[in-house]
């Protein structure tokens, strides 16, 4: 009987084991056939909730990938701060959520080429009398959505009074709106978004940064890497890539 | 591996001075809870008085509908769902102090607790105490302050501080309106390093001290109050 059971254990340790590796699966991904998406769905037009689905370039992009990789496209709605975790504990197989490339990130996750640029930018309200970042003064409040670059970047930025992280980009412009704070900083293509359905707000001309964004993957999972890299090339290569980005932002 | 655990815990709280979200989140979280359990023993008490007055005499019906009706929103809603609705409704347009939001936020909520539980104590006390103190030639007013309370109180104590403990635990959802206490001082510590494990087992373990610690105070109180009734 003891002898039973310690074989059984043996062989469930070893099961489990060879689900942990992904090296013997051509696609690199966790699971075969299936890539698993961590985003956090609610940065538009990157990736927002539509009805029962989620869509946005983030999206579009990695059904393409899938595709060219042979896989079906699986998305995981999830916190913004957790991707990262999900994506190096191997919960999911990549991260695409209008995440830019930070030294501080490559130490916990690979990158791949990126797909996008964007840049940080700052929204205040019309009458506010803001009209360049170092109208920004000692004592202002700014609203970030937590652990975005914006956070980061502001939060090291010492000419911001008070830096308040909000759990989603809305809230932090809701309460813009409300005039609880003096200026959203958040990435340019949600901004655009956010000020065209809420009147009263605007877009500074200057940019706070500029950044690219990129899918993140399992450290060390060079197969995975490898795939999404090509697959980035070929959408790169036939246009598909600059026709999703077109299809959700206009051109200006 | 003890590397990587002594990489790991200078990345998660010494590089940056990151242990300062940690310390300066505990103090909110203290300071909400607190300040929003004093506002909910006045609260709690005020409504359990109305409530029993009306149940015992009849009097002040409409008041206690109004109590009833607080008891039901609050009871019947998520404490981070009124949170927000205070945050983003009641206080809509105005620059208000973040910490003020909560503690009037978790001080309504927890209100509507500690009143069941002092009204619970209240009606443990035998109705034959009440004629007593009656016949004695004490009002009403005298009879609960001299001679009910004191027995009801010693009834609610453990379960009003198991309600404290379940208060302290409640305003880790203060986040949800950026105010940093000690849970979103973890996940700002998250969303910095991307590790998940040690900031959120160094939040988990702070909480459990000071529920342990509470916890430890509320047995030593109700060995002293149970001496008093041999």
């Amino acid at each position: 009987m003891k002898k039973l059971i310690s074989v059984a254990l043996v062989l469930a340790m070893s099961l489990s084991l060879a689900a942990c590796g992904s090296s013997g699966n051509p696609e690199g991904t966790a699971t075969k056939g299936v890539l698993v998406m961590a985003t956090n769905a609610e940065f538009p037009p990157y990736e927002y909730h539509d009805g029962d689905s989620i869509v946005g370039i983030d999206a579009e992009i990695a059904e393409a990938i899938a595709k060219k990789m042979g896989c079906e496209l699986r998305i995981e709605d999830i916190a913004f701060d957790s991707i990262i975790p999900e994506v190096s504990s191997g919960k999911a197989d990549i991260g695409l959520a209008g995440m830019t490339v930070t030294e501080d990130r490559k130490q916990s996750v690979d990158f791949s080429e990126s797909y996008a640029t964007s840049s940080q930018v700052v929204i205040v309200p019309e009458n506010s009398g803001i009209s360049s970042l170092s109208d920004l003064g000692a004592d202002s409040i700014v609203g970030v959505q937590t652990g975005t670059t914006g956070d980061i970047y502001c939060s090291d930025d010492d000419s911001i009074g008070t830096v308040e992280r909000y759990n989603k980009g809305m809230e932090a412009v809701q309460a813009l709106t409300q005039g609880k704070i003096d200026a959203v900083v958040i990435d340019s293509e949600p901004a655009k978004v956010f000020v065209s359905e809420n009147p009263g707000l605007m877009v500074l001309k200057e940019n706070y940064t500029n950044e690219e964004y990129a899918a993140a993957i399992r450290k060390g999972n060079t197969v995975l890497l490898d795939n999404v890299n090509k697959a980035l090339e070929e959408l790169k290569a036939d246009g598909t890539l600059d026709k999703i980005v077109a299809k959700y932002i206009a051109a200006e | 591996m003890w590397q990587q655990f002594r990489s790991d815990l200078y990345l998660n709280f010494v590089k940056d001075d990151r242990w300062q979200y940690l310390t300066n989140g505990l103090k909110v979280t203290l300071i909400v809870t607190l300040f929003a359990a004093l506002m909910g023993i006045i609260l709690g008490f005020f409504v359990a008085i109305v409530r029993s007055t009306c149940e015992n005499t009849g009097r002040l019906k409409i008041l206690n509908a109004i109590c009833n009706l607080y008891l039901t929103v609050i009871r019947g809603t998520p404490v981070v769902v009124q949170l927000m609705i205070i945050y983003f409704v009641i206080f809509a347009s105005v620059r208000i102090d973040k910490t003020f939001t909560a503690i009037i936020a978790f001080g309504i909520n927890s209100g509507a607790y500690q009143a069941e539980i002092f009204r619970s104590g209240i009606q443990s006390v035998p109705r034959g105490q009440f004629e007593a103190g009656r016949s004695l030639g004490f009002n009403y007013a005298q009879t609960m302050l001299h001679i009910i309370m004191p027995q009801a109180l010693r009834v609610c104590v453990p379960t009003l501080c198991n309600e404290y403990i379940t208060l302290l635990k409640e305003t880790s959802v203060a986040g949800y309106i950026a105010l940093e206490d000690l849970t979103k001082g973890g996940d700002i510590i998250r969303s910095r390093t991307y590790s998940a494990f040690m900031p959120l087992i160094a939040v988990a373990l702070i909480y459990l001290i000071m529920v342990l610690v509470l916890t430890r105070l509320v047995s030593l109180l109700e060995r002293r109050l149970a001496r008093g009734t041999r």
